[in-house]
């Protein structure tokens, strides 16, 4: 039987090559996609969670996560096609407006 | 056997992560995400959580990642991705949030208080999950089909040019 401390160390890794990869990237649509990868990182630790403690709760959690998470995509997508209509790129350090 | 399956899909998993990031071209990153989707539903599946992983491969790697790659290649950001030169931009930034990030996630596992503990019930049926989902969590669960609908309609307005 595996360890629950071998399924927190993969999820901690995969959480954190999300934040690495939001430093590393430009381009809007990757970050997005960094996004997703720490939300299955959290996933990873609360389905691992859930079968040691056991309570079933946990994967009722990673249930509303996907749910929320793709409200998430839909919009956040929306919103890159109505950036692109706009700017005709989707380079973050060029999407500078709020800077002033 | 249940390690060596372990090992392949933890790999997997992060191994494709770390070429999500280091992928140039946004199709290729997103089709390594749903490699990793993959992998960690069968990192699911050992934990005794096949609904969930089931879930995962038709939602996330389904649907989710579809409406991704759709999206990219309507605006066509792969062609756009090639002609500039790019550079890691931050690099000793994100090193040093990265290294930081995961020394501070290994300091709070290592306090959880049931590392040593054995599994619990070996597998959670879908009329486990289907009972506690209408039971206890009804409010969450009709909540979420109102964000859904609401993501839906602002979706629609913010992807439509006139309304």
């Amino acid at each position: 039987m595996i360890p629950l401390s071998w399924y927190l160390v993969v999820s901690a890794v995969l959480f954190t090559i999300g934040v690495v990869g939001i430093f590393f990237r430009r381009d809007l649509i990757t970050l997005f996609m960094c996004i997703e990868l720490q939300l299955n990182g959290v996933n990873l630790a609360l389905i691992a969670f859930s079968r040691y403690l056991p309570d079933i709760s946990g994967q009722i959690i990673v249930f509303f996560v996907i749910t929320v998470a793709a409200a998430e995509a839909a919009v956040g997508l929306a919103i890159m096609i109505a950036l692109f209509h706009h700017k005709e790129h989707l380079d973050s350090e060029r999407v500078n407006l709020m800077q002033g | 056997m249940t390690t060596v399956f372990f090992l392949i899909f933890a790999l997997t998993a992060i191994g494709a992560a770390v070429a999500m990031i280091f992928q140039r071209n946004p199709v290729y990153s997103c089709l390594c995400l749903v490699l990793a989707f993959f992998a960690l539903a069968g990192l699911y599946v050992l934990l005794g959580a096949p609904f969930i992983a089931a879930i995962q491969i038709i939602v996330y790697a389904g649907a989710i990642m579809v409406l991704f790659l759709f999206v990219i290649m309507l605006l066509n950001l792969s062609a756009e991705e090639r002609e500039r030169p790019k550079r890691p931009r931050f690099l000793p930034f994100a090193v040093a949030v990265g290294g930081l990030l995961l020394l501070e996630l290994a300091l709070v596992f290592r306090r959880a208080p049931l590392l040593g503990m054995p599994a619990g019930q070996s597998e959670t049926s879908v009329e486990e999950i289907g009972l506690k989902l209408f039971t206890d969590y009804i409010y969450p669960f009709e909540l979420s089909s109102v964000l859904i609908l609401a993501a839906i309609i602002g979706a629609v307005m913010l992807a439509k040019r006139k309304i």
